[in-house]
């Protein structure tokens, strides 16, 4: 086997050095009765080539060769060779957690990077290392209001990511957190209106995301004021993060909980991409998840080192702030790389892009007859419309012609049937908007 | 005090593995930025463009950020490759962190996990154009399934401690369905901290309990604790300690006497796979480490993937969606599961992380029980080899791993903190230090199946040389390491006044 080092000679000799001459000596802990006799019933061998052969026919099942106009929480945008060439190195690669600091002094200044990085777009004090994803991490944040307030009370925003507010209900469930949820208005924007004082003051935060699930994006500042005046927090989600180049970042809010899939990782079907809680520095020892931290060595020379490890699992086992260990340190990585790459002028060029783009796509959309935006308030590179006919029907028109359509909301969200969220970034082509809006119409045209 | 570096002989000339090497200083990314410099340029725009003061209102627009990074790519190439090199790497050479599983990451797995239609697909695309991505899930799923003897699976969880979660909250689902999800779950203080972190997470109390004198857990012991309101044991099997648990079917047996589950903690997968099934010996639920035991890199970090095997009786609550086949033999995402624990992640999963565990199985098919062989000959050719210099406080048949102690170096002062450091400078990566808890001074050593013999001797040979040293000139051990670019950091300081990011000097 071609992963394997070892001649077969050479197993005998260790085996002889270890004073045995069977391997199967080496198991004999194992009760008999549970010891296979037979080989598992697994595919395979197979060799390289075969390997790649059955990917390849896996990758011709999907959707290859269509264009998409789904956003809802998973963004495509440009990526660089360079990035992806970079995190492939083995010593980033094939590296571990870095808590040996001395061997490990290029992870553990990427992820101080990351955490700058992270801080300055977020508009925070401090970052974190990474969560899992942008759902996991807002669900953390809720558990980092809930210690910080001692109130087990949550606000959510039906305007949320659906998705975000069923893994933060798996949670919440078994901790006695009751999660309330709040509406939107005709501007698609949270209903402020339906924020009760006498809620807020047992409240530990108010839950939105901006842009949110319709694209629309939230009065930060105002929902920080309502919320602070009843000492709840404001934790605020961010699942489009390439907005943050020209939107005015969430400085208010107390914790921000971000998917970081925007910045030059691939969409790869759902993961692994990276989640960031980014707070007030008064907070941190609240905050879950790994830290790097500056320091010295005796010689006086800077280096990095994880910190604050006493909020851990491995330190603290059931008395700590969160049970997560492995992170998406490889994608912070990433996400480190892609954005030095683009920098202070591409972020900001990037952003003004996808808001170009999307309202060109916006105007050739509503210029078809019966199709008309849902919602007033402004929004960025996504935004929901109405249509005369089920968007389902639609979208299954569309993919006959190699289009993956809008983000139906009617499954999410059953008081907005015949709606949907059109997305549309800086990789959508003008000639691809135009062929998407002639298709709608097309298909809006034609006899129910 | 301790003396200065330069007072001291520090043999790093040439040693068996390594020896010493110019690296490159390299500031950070920050502060080699200057204004106009950039390292990637997007295509012309090609529709009117937008002033977003109008387009959004000005309340909701921010002017370019402070302190951002503009550098050029060639800067940006530079500036990671330094850092890189400053890096330890399994493709450097064996890294033997204990209950760590650093095996040899295939580059196959990279480059299929590359390939348009599998790296650029969107979560939320119609079934019928993700059939391939389906199909990768539900063939993992099988070969997982196979590999465990378990009957159900959920690929959702992002990590092992969300898989621990995940199987937790089914375990509590079920109970719930009984009519009592009681409160308590026992934990063996040999258990990796994950576990009881998960715990708590999941609404449960942890009950902590002691191994017995052999590392083992004491089935008479468990007994006394196995009451009416315990909803499961978490047991690591093979132990942190790299033991088999021999009583497990009796262990098993006595929770399910008193209707409780037996959860598996499958981070030492390794030690089994191929060669016994949790599901045989009475396991009702697991998770594996698909960045341990399937060859998924580390990447410094994560990701992982957490997946969750178990019993008939629990599918019923796996978190949605599950991946099916259905009758006509295509794939779906099954989203209606009244009985569900509900979503723990967003999506379908790292499907990336999945898609090279899957490469990686097929790459040995049923041989992976070569693998796991090979993991535990070089564990215990290991074992043998440094016995007659290190401690090794539970004298147990050892399986992919094996833990000594610091004990006999401690006498000179020397700790497995220091004799850790020293294997730096030998060219390796540090074995785990302090884990297991219920060792002190542990020194954990998981070699796994991909060292060569010349590793493992090269490996035996630095730590030989190292309890020499500890013996003759403790001080050079205590004041390693000697040979990396920054000495031994001041943690107590980084952690007292935290400095967490950069910031631009005014």
């Amino acid at each position: 086997m071609r992963y394997l080092p070892k001649s077969p000679s050479e197993r005998q000799e260790m085996l002889a050095a270890i004073g045995t001459r069977f391997v199967e000596d080496l198991f004999t802990s194992i009760p008999e009765k549970f010891r296979l006799r037979a080989p598992l019933d697994l595919p395979g061998p197979l060799s390289e080539s075969e390997i790649i052969q059955y990917f390849q026919a896996r990758a011709a099942e999907n959707a290859r060769g269509y264009v998409s106009f789904l956003g809802a929480g998973v963004y495509q945008h440009l990526r660089s060779v360079a990035a992806d060439a970079l995190i492939q190195r083995g010593e980033f690669l094939t590296s571990y957690t870095p808590y040996q600091a001395e061997f490990a002094q290029g992870t553990l200044t990427a992820i101080f990077e990351f955490q700058t990085l992270m801080s300055q777009i977020t508009g925070q004090e401090v970052a974190n290392a990474s969560m899992y994803d942008g759902s996991t991490a807002l669900t953390e944040a809720v558990l980092m209001a809930e210690r910080l307030t001692s109130r087990r009370h949550v606000l959510v925003a039906r305007s949320l990511h659906p998705e975000y507010r069923q893994v933060l209900n798996t949670y919440a469930r078994n901790l006695g957190l009751q999660v309330e949820e709040i509406g939107y208005t005709a501007c698609g924007q949270l209903d402020r209106a339906a924020l009760k004082p006498e809620t807020l003051s047992r409240t530990a935060a108010v839950v939105v995301q901006s842009p949110n699930f319709f694209g629309v994006l939230e009065d930060v500042p105002a929902l920080a004021d309502v919320a602070h005046a009843s000492g709840a927090l404001l934790v605020t989600a961010i699942t489009e993060a390439v907005s943050l180049g020209i939107v005015r970042p969430p400085a208010e809010a107390d914790i921000v909980a971000m998917e970081g899939q925007a910045f030059g990782i691939p969409s790869s079907y759902g993961g692994p991409y990276v989640g960031v809680i980014a707070t007030r520095e008064k907070f941190v020892r609240q905050m879950p998840g790994r830290l790097a931290g500056q320091t010295t060595d005796a010689a006086g020379n800077r280096g990095f080192v994880l910190t604050l490890a006493t909020r851990e699992q491995h330190i603290r086992r059931e008395k700590a702030t969160s049970n997560i260990c492995t992170n998406e340190a490889l994608y912070a990585l990433a996400a480190t790389i892609h954005l030095c790459l683009i920098g202070k002028e591409g972020l900001r060029e990037q952003a003004l892009q996808n808001l170009a783009k999307a309202r060109f796509a916006q105007a050739e959309l509503e210029n078809i007859p019966g199709v008309r935006r849902v919602f007033t308030g402004p929004t960025f590179n996504e935004f929901a419309l109405e249509f005369p006919r089920s968007v389902k029907m639609i979208n299954s028109e569309l993919l006959r012609e190699k289009i993956i359509g809008p983000f139906a909301l009617g499954t999410q969200y059953p008081e907005l049937t015949k709606r949907a969220v059109v997305c549309v970034t800086e990789t959508t082509p003008r000639g691809e908007i135009e062929r998407f809006a002639a298709a709608v119409r097309r298909i809006l045209e034609r006899p129910v | 005090m301790n003396p200065k570096t330069s007072d001291l002989e520090t043999p790093i000339r040439n040693v068996g593995k390594a020896r010493a090497h110019v690296s490159q200083n390299e500031g950070l990314i920050f502060e080699q930025s200057a204004p106009g410099k950039r390292g990637m340029e997007l295509p012309p725009l090609d529709v009117p463009a937008v002033d977003p003061a109008k387009a959004l209102g000005s309340e909701f627009t921010r002017a370019a950020i402070d302190g951002f990074p503009e550098v050029s790519e060639i800067e940006v190439i530079r500036h990671f490759t330094r850092l890189s090199t400053w890096n330890y790497a399994i493709d450097l050479g064996m890294y033997p962190l204990g209950s760590c599983t650093m095996k040899y990451n295939p580059r196959v797995n990279e480059f299929v996990a590359r390939l348009d239609g599998l790296a650029n697909e969107h979560p939320e695309q119609p079934a019928e154009v993700s059939q391939g991505c389906l199909r990768i899930l539900h063939d993992l799923q099988k070969c997982l399934l196979s590999i465990t003897g378990m009957e159900a699976a959920t690929l959702q969880p992002a990590a092992g401690a969300q898989g621990e979660l995940t199987g937790l909250l089914m375990i509590r689902a079920y109970l719930e369905s009984q009519g009592n999800p009681r409160h308590k779950v026992l934990i063996p203080d040999s258990a990796h901290g994950t576990n009881p972190a998960s715990v708590v997470i999941a609404g449960y109390e942890v009950q902590n309990i002691k191994s017995n004198s052999r590392g083992q857990l004491d089935t008479d012991h468990l007994r006394e604790f196995v009451t009416d309101d315990v909803a499961a044991l978490m047991i690591t099997n093979p132990s942190t300690l790299g033991v088999f648990e021999e009583r497990i079917a009796e262990i098993a047996a006595i929770l399910h006497e008193r209707g409780a589950l037996l959860y598996m903690d499958g981070a030492n997968m390794n030690a089994l796979a191929g060669v016994t099934r949790p599901g045989d010996f009475g396991v009702d639920v697991m998770h594996l480490n698909l960045h341990k035991t399937f060859s998924t890199p580390h990447g410094g970090g994560g990701p992982g993937a957490g997946p969750v095997l178990a019993k008939k009786i629990l599918e019923p609550f796996l978190p949605v969606p599950v991946v099916v086949q259905k009758p006509d033999g295509t794939y779906a995402l099954d989203h209606n599961r009244p009985k569900s624990v509900g979503r723990v992640r967003a999506f379908a999963g790292n499907f990336g992380v999945l898609l090279r565990a899957l490469a990686y199985t097929l790459a040995y098919g049923p041989g992976i029980r070569q693998a796991t062989e090979d993991a535990v000959l070089n564990a215990n050719y290991i074992r043998k080899n440094l016995e007659p210099y290190f401690d090794l406080p539970y004298n147990l048949p050892s399986m992919h791993e094996v833990v000594f102690s610091d004990a006999r170096q401690k006498v000179k002062g020397v700790n497995t903190m220091d004799i850790a450091k020293r294997l730096i400078d030998y060219g390796f990566h540090p074995y785990t230090t302090a884990f297991p808890l219920i060792v002190p001074g542990a020194m954990m050593i998981e070699p796994t199946e991909s060292e060569s013999k010349q590793e493992c001797d090269l490996f035996i040979d630095a730590m030989r040389s190292i309890a020499a040293e500890a013996d003759a000139t403790p001080v050079l051990v205590k004041t390693a390491p000697h040979s990396t670019r920054v000495g031994r950091l001041d943690e107590v300081a980084a952690a007292r006044k935290p400095i967490l990011r950069w910031k631009p000097t005014e």
